[in-house]
């Protein structure tokens, strides 16, 4: 169907955006290969107008063998993880909800994906000082007005503290996408399987789960692409401390507290060939969907 | 919309960029501390009497030192002024990004500057930042509660008195802690305290050979030391507290005492901010009589980085911000209290001033604090909460890290020193001092 | 009996899902009513929900401070600015993906994608100095472009799913009336594909307006966004819970209103492909 003066002028139209791209992901990691090669302490007086000193390998070993690093990439999955299964779990139960006829579903529908709108800072800063305060903070005279210890969030609960801020942020985004991919679930298939007598378990399982698949592979994915590099809820709450350093955390005490350049960028390389691994590993997924 | 439509949109709308920044406007970087943002109140009357406009870019401490630190390590230019401390300052002075203050006005009098500031914001002789306030760290204690407790407290007490009264003072059923003290994670927070308090225990951070000294009995003893009281008579979740989030504890009146900085005295005792304003008492920050008190020296100071092509007006400013009429100016708007301190012998010699009562014990605790021989035993490095090499915010915000894990139960103090002593020696052999 | 059964169904649907609703949008609720508390009331114990003196002093203090309307601006134009020119590049690239596709669109899209998992703060260094050498820290036009470029991806993403939704033979009897590619995109395409530009436009304004890394860095005085207005505001000395409500309220207000007035074509559009 397609002429060849239209895929000549596919790639044209195509052109700007995967050139920008292109320059925008070569430029920036050659800088970073490049730096990771080499020693990079500008507060000892390294620049590049001086030249730098090639180390080769140094950096890249320097930053795995460091007692941080296993514990960042653990603590990196398991909150990626974490928030992606209670975002994805809580946001099919929503979107279910959100499906059913009820009064003021615009109003709800509104209030449920208003956290979507917030900044990650200022979300970060209200949870951390008006909700996790253990003195202030409203959770804490909850707990109090039930007669309990408050609970130290940011200390003891840190990482699922950090988990819960984020999965709030996200659970808008994967409602709304489930709860279109529900809406366009046809109707008379459910009902048809209701009279059928199948129970609402089966129904779930076997109509509506399997209705959603694509969509849930969809939330996913970009999910996954925004919480690999999540820095403004830890850098507010945290700063990294009891055990919420994430890789990315890892690389901007290397590169920001401790000025080491090279480090860093070595910790940066780790952290594309991470992001990657997951990448891959989740486009398989979708590139399968993307086809279905 | 039609294609053209959304160009024409889009170009004027990137094209609006790049205005602004006319020729006598300078910008300065700073602290949200409130003696900055009472500075910034008074700006207008600088531009009106020079005609240089002001732009003020005023961040959150932690977020600050990142962008001043990238702005000068890559020559980024975008500050005309940067507020920066007394870490800070011979670092940058001696790699030659900063404009050395050596030309500055008769009438300015450079020499009233106490000694003990100037020396911490100069490398080889020369002043690289002109302090706005300084400060060293005091015990602030309830009058009333001590009382309550049956004690006195002395003008100089020892960490056993202290430890004694916090937990005489602590009554849990009214919510007040005998004692509130910074354990936040950052070498500027909790780090700062910690790294003071040790130095009154008789440790140090490095031995002259740049090797870490973790593995010392001296900072086990600080570090237990600490987390019993602490855990005796401390705030819930002090492994998260930090100097904001004791000043308010304090001022609600929570706290029995507070060692910390000198400029939070006149907070504590400002009746608008403060529930127990009239019940405050000062005292030395405590030792344990081995020669070093627990106190540290600190300034917030405005210096120049090198390159800037408003350097006559960004000098003029630093004249002003820093002056004895800056001074002046504040105690006449808003009472001798609340001038920034610290900064001008001259202060300390003001008959109005040495009536606010805080304002010798702030002197006091200034003039023992000594950044060139910080320690009980001797050491390579300047600083008393602080080491002035490059290397050290990075080591000592993740110590203090590990320290932050301890005090919250998650480790143990010896696995906290362990980790500590592994990660700080990894970093000077890296840095190429061992 | 079946009608009653569904009212009663209803009814108990209506109070979960209210009840819902209100739990996630309490954090959102609470900073805007503690931001017209005194710092007193803020942390009052009990805390109070709607019986105080209702104040507006924390929002006079907050734009006494620092001037709101210049970060308000360097936001919109920043955001707006960004998303559409992303739409400008994105648009022909993701007609061409969808009507004229070939082994490889997929792979290019995906890879698009993948760019995004570049981390920001491990190219701090190299864009900081791009930037300078470039004269373009703390300038809008520099802000502009890096949120372009971060966000096209997902921008093409989207698009390129929308695109694929239009029937192609509508393409094709556009083309046998002679219509030049140009015009094809123009009259033909463009009609069918605004609400799915729409709410790209959306959410791309949402992430530009939200993010936080880039503006944070790269910005001084002149082109400061929101952003930096709340970092300023961050744990100041003393008592600061009712302003830091107000200031976030204010940070926060335009995008809000903005979402809650579109959140129709958001709910509708938001699908990234998910639905066929």
């Amino acid at each position: 169907m397609a002429t060849k003066a239209s895929r000549s002028a596919a790639r044209v139209m195509m052109a700007p955006a995967v050139v920008l791209l292109l320059g925008w992901m070569l430029v920036p990691l050659t800088m970073t290969l490049f730096f990771s090669f080499k020693k990079y302490l500008p507060l000892r007086g390294d620049s590049l107008e001086r030249g730098l000193d090639w180390v080769g390998f140094d950096n890249y070993i320097r930053f795995v063998s460091s007692s941080s690093f296993w514990p960042s990439v653990q603590t990196t999955l398991i909150m990626v993880g974490g928030v992606l299964v209670i975002t994805v779990v809580l946001g099919i139960l929503l979107a279910m909800l959100l499906d059913q006829p009820f009064w003021g579903q615009g109003i709800v529908r509104i209030l449920v994906i208003a956290p979507f709108f917030v900044m990650p800072t200022v979300s970060a800063l209200v949870w951390k000082n008006m909700f996790m305060d253990p003195v202030n903070g409203i959770l804490a005279h909850l707990w109090r007005f039930f007669g309990a210890e408050p609970v130290l969030w940011l200390s003891d609960a840190s990482l699922a503290s950090i988990i819960l801020i984020v999965s709030w942020q996200w659970l808008p985004f994967a409602t709304l996408i489930l709860l279109t991919a529900i809406q366009s679930l046809d109707s008379e298939q459910l009902e048809a399987a209701e009279m059928d007598g199948a129970p609402p378990q089966k129904r779930f399982w076997f109509i509506i789960l399997p209705h959603l698949s694509r969509a849930i592979t969809i939330v996913i994915l970009i999910q996954t692409i925004f919480l690999l590099s999540i820095f403004a809820e830890i850098f507010v709450t945290t700063g990294g401390a009891f055990g919420t350093r994430t890789l990315t955390y890892l690389i901007f005490q290397r590169v920001v507290d401790s000025q080491n350049i090279g480090l860093g960028s070595a910790g940066g390389v780790y952290a594309i060939i991470l992001a990657n691994i997951v990448a891959i590993f989740l486009m398989r997924i979708v590139g399968k969907n993307l086809d279905a | 919309m039609s294609l053209r439509k959304l160009l024409a949109a889009a170009t004027a709308l990137t094209v609006a960029g790049g205005t602004g920044a006319f020729a006598q406007t300078i910008t300065i970087a700073t602290v949200n501390n409130g003696d900055m943002i009472r500075m910034q109140g008074y700006t207008d009357q600088f531009t009106e009497a020079t005609g240089i406009g002001v732009e003020w870019v005023t961040l959150e401490e932690n977020v600050l030192r990142q962008r001043v630190t990238t702005d000068i390590t890559t020559k980024g230019g975008q500050f005309d002024i940067m507020t920066i401390g007394m870490y800070e300052t011979p670092i940058w002075g001696a790699n030659g990004w900063l404009v050395p203050l050596d030309d500055l006005s008769d009438e300015y009098d450079v020499g009233d500057i106490l000694p003990a500031m100037a020396g911490g914001l100069s490398h080889d002789g020369t002043l690289y930042a002109a302090p706005f306030y300084g400060e060293s760290s005091m015990i602030m204690y309830r009058t009333d509660l001590m009382e309550q407790a049956g004690l006195e407290m002395p003008e100089a007490p020892t960490w056993e008195f202290i430890a004694e009264a916090a937990r005489a003072m602590t009554d849990r059923e009214n919510d007040i802690n005998g004692i509130c003290l910074r354990g936040k994670a950052g070498w500027g927070e909790g780090g700062a305290f910690i790294t003071a308090m040790s130095n009154s225990f008789g440790a140090r951070w490095f031995d002259e050979d740049w090797n870490a000294q973790f593995d010392q009995p001296a900072w086990a003893e600080t570090l237990n030391f600490y987390v019993n009281l602490m855990n005796d008579a401390g705030p819930p979740g002090y492994s998260t507290n930090g100097f904001n989030e004791n000043l308010s504890l304090f001022q609600q009146g929570k706290c029995g005492m507070w060692i910390d900085a000198t400029v939070a005295a006149s907070f504590v005792t400002n009746p608008d901010e403060s529930t127990v304003a009239d019940k405050v008492g000062f005292a030395l920050a405590p030792d344990n009589g081995l020669g070093k008190r627990s106190n540290w020296l600190w300034a917030w100071a405005l210096a120049i980085p090198a390159g800037t092509q408003q350097e006559a007006e960004a000098k003029q400013f630093i004249e002003w911000a820093t002056s004895k009429d800056y001074i002046a100016l504040v105690a006449e708007n808003e009472g001798w209290a609340n001038v920034p301190p610290g900064a001008r012998t001259s202060l300390y010699e003001t008959p109005e001033y040495q009536e606010v009562p805080f304002a010798q014990m702030t002197l006091d605790s200034i003039l023992s604090a000594d950044p060139n021989n910080p320690t009980v035993d001797p050491v390579p490095y300047v600083g008393i909460q602080f080491a002035a090499i490059p290397e050290f915010a990075g080591i000592a915000t993740e110590v203090s890290q590990e320290f932050s894990a301890a005090y919250a139960g998650q480790q143990s103090v010896e696995e906290a020193l362990e980790k500590a002593q592994a990660l700080t020696n990894d970093a000077m052999e890296a840095a190429g001092y061992r | 009996m079946a009608r009653a059964t569904s009212t009663q169904r209803k009814l108990g649907t209506t109070l979960l899902a209210w009840a819902v609703g209100l739990l996630i949008f309490f954090p959102i609720y609470w900073t805007i009513l503690t931001s017209f508390k005194t710092e007193a009331q803020a942390i009052s114990d009990p805390p109070v929900f709607l019986f105080f003196d209702w104040t507006l002093e924390n929002y006079s203090i907050v734009q006494e401070r620092s001037d709101y309307m210049r970060f308000l601006w360097n936001s919109v134009i920043i955001a707006g600015g960004s998303t559409l020119l992303g739409i400008l590049i994105a648009v022909p690239a993701a007609w061409s993906m969808a009507f004229v596709p070939s082994k490889r669109t997929k792979d290019i899209l995906l890879w698009m994608l993948s760019t995004k998992m570049l981390p920001a703060v491990g190219v701090l260094y190299p864009i900081s100095l791009i930037f300078v050498e470039f004269n373009l820290l703390d300038t809008r036009i520099g802000l502009v472009i890096v949120l372009m470029l971060i966000n096209l991806p997902i921008i093409v993403w989207m698009l390129y799913t929308y695109f694929r939704e239009i029937p192609g033979e509508i393409l094709e009897a556009a083309r046998m009336d002679g219509a030049s590619l140009g015009k094809e995109i123009l009259y033909v395409l463009t009609p069918m594909a605004v609400p799915g530009i729409a709410s790209t436009i959306l959410l791309n304004i949402i992430l530009a307006w939200n993010e936080a890394f880039w503006t944070l860095n790269l910005t001084a005085a002149n082109a400061a966004p929101l952003t930096a207005f709340i970092a300023s505001y961050s744990s100041p000395e003393g008592l600061f819970f009712a302003k830091l409500s107000a200031a976030s309220t204010m940070a926060i207000a335009p995008i809000l209103i903005l979402g809650w007035f579109s959140q129709k074509q958001l709910v509708r559009g938001l699908t990234f492909g998910a639905v066929k």
